[in-house]
């Protein structure tokens, strides 16, 4: 694996994490993240959703009018983004109800938009579709480390069953900030925290 | 072949493909799913009922069969709205909503508490699911009314005394998620059992506002951050619950049944 493609694939897992870094896709990282089921599912939506749209637009990339080009992605997007959300409605109506409007705001989703313009008009399509897996893995990871233990201390439960006895004469009394947004900014914080002070590149200069 | 692609001419031509193309992707994929939509729409319609009802456990999930099944222990029929009578009808196609939409079908309606709850139509003909597992019996009434953004549309179960309420569960609303979305939560939800609907004169006294003011038989907590969805869903109830709704059809069923 060349240098570049190593580049592509691992940056934003950790120093160029599209939301510890980066601070997009916030909305739905905080919306989402009550449990671990709606989080994975949000993952698979914008995975698909973030793929799909860089390689589309990485391989439209020289015919896209310069003057029309941000409406073009977005017409890629929102139209992948609607595909999406038909799809959970047919095969996981439960957990779409429970997602209800943060499918649709993917197309808002800062990430998606801000690799379709800085990466997937300038590349090609293979390593436009790295960038968007790689990214998306960078997004999905900050979800699950947020969700799990929003999950867990929220609800004493992990992908709905029950870790910690959840009876009302259990000696664990849930943390009700922990099923709050506010939970979500605190365990993104303290993961912003972590980062940083393992790789201090990611400290900008004052 | 270069292009020139900054032409004028070039951009309407990539424009209009795109549209034609995302649309007809969008739009074919939409209709190929639409008929597995509406079954698991119909099935969560059906789970609410049941959940209102005390059928279901909060967190089950059962499939299709087991479904349709329980839903064996429900009846449902017609009944009019203005005289509270049972009247013959097909269950399975009718759908209120759209029947008070119609000429036919509906009247528009007129007081107070309707134009609070925005509801602009009332229909002639009403649906009651009628409970009949021993220890259980309730009416399930379908309520439907505005909140902050949306139409919310739900069931109020009440006891065969009339008067007691079983439970309330909205299965299609868009208000904010977190503060109107909260209609949802099992929480808000279990406040509900055991309140009274009516004061000595028949006045519907259910409040869900902030304040309250019918005192603890009555009052619900409203929900925080949502007043306005607080005051949809207390409206939204004074209205169906009230003369312009399903109050002769409650008052002649426990008539009926003794009275007391």
């Amino acid at each position: 694996m060349d240098k570049k493609t190593k580049k592509i694939l691992v940056d934003p897992l950790h120093v160029e994490n599209p939301i510890t870094l980066q601070v997009l896709g916030i909305c739905s990282a905080l919306a989402v993240t009550t449990n671990l089921s709606t989080a994975l599912v949000m993952c698979g939506a914008l995975t698909f959703v973030l793929l799909g749209s860089n390689i589309v637009i990485s391989c439209l990339r020289n015919y896209i009018p310069g003057s029309i080009r941000i409406i073009v992605q977005l017409t890629v997007i929102a139209s992948l983004v609607i595909v999406a959300d038909q799809v959970l409605k047919a095969f996981v109506y439960d957990v779409s109800k429970q997602l209800s409007v943060f499918v649709g705001l993917i197309i808002t989703n800062c990430i998606v938009m801000g690799r379709a313009e800085a990466f997937a008009m300038a590349n090609g399509p293979v390593d436009s579709a790295l960038d968007g897996l790689s990214n998306a893995m960078g997004y999905n990871i900050i979800l699950i480390l947020v969700a799990a233990p929003r999950e867990f201390f929220g609800f004493g439960t992990l992908l709905g069953h029950p870790i910690i006895d959840a009876s009302e004469s259990s000696w664990y009394v849930h943390n009700g900030m922990m099923v709050l947004s506010p939970a979500a900014f605190f365990i993104i914080g303290v993961l912003i925290w972590i980062q940083r002070a393992a790789a201090p590149s990611m400290v900008e200069e004052d | 072949m270069p292009v020139n692609k900054d032409k004028g001419l070039f951009i309407v031509f990539f424009a209009t493909a795109m549209c034609v193309v995302c649309s007809a992707a969008v739009s074919s994929l939409a209709v190929a799913l639409r008929e597995k939509q509406t079954t698991n729409k119909r099935l969560d319609k059906q789970k609410n009922i049941l959940r209102v009802a005390g059928l279901l456990e909060a967190g089950a999930s059962p499939d299709q069969a087991a479904v349709e099944e329980a839903f064996k222990n429900i009846e449902a029929y017609l009944i009019d709205r203005k005289t509270g009578e049972r009247v013959e009808g097909e269950v399975a196609g009718y759908d209120q909503r759209k029947a008070a939409k119609t000429d036919e079908g509906g009247v528009s309606a007129e007081s107070g508490v309707a134009k609070l709850a925005q509801v602009k139509r009332l229909p002639n003909t009403l649906l009651v699911y009628e409970v009949t597992v021993p220890g259980k019996e309730a009416y399930i009434l379908p309520i439907s009314g505005n909140g902050l953004w949306s139409t919310l549309l739900g069931f109020i179960a009440v006891k065969l005394n009339a008067q007691t309420i079983a439970g309330i569960t909205y299965y299609e609303h868009a208000e904010t998620p977190g503060l109107g979305g909260e209609v949802d939560n099992p929480k808000w939800k279990a406040l509900w059992p055991g309140r009274q609907i009516y004061g000595p004169e028949g006045d519907v006294r259910i409040n869900a506002n902030k304040g309250g003011g019918f005192g603890p038989d009555h009052d619900i907590d409203a929900l925080s951050g949502a007043t306005i969805t607080s005051h949809g869903v207390t409206y939204m109830l004074q209205l169906w619950l009230g003369p312009d709704g399903y109050q002769p059809f409650l008052k002649k069923a426990t008539a009926g049944s003794g009275g007391n």
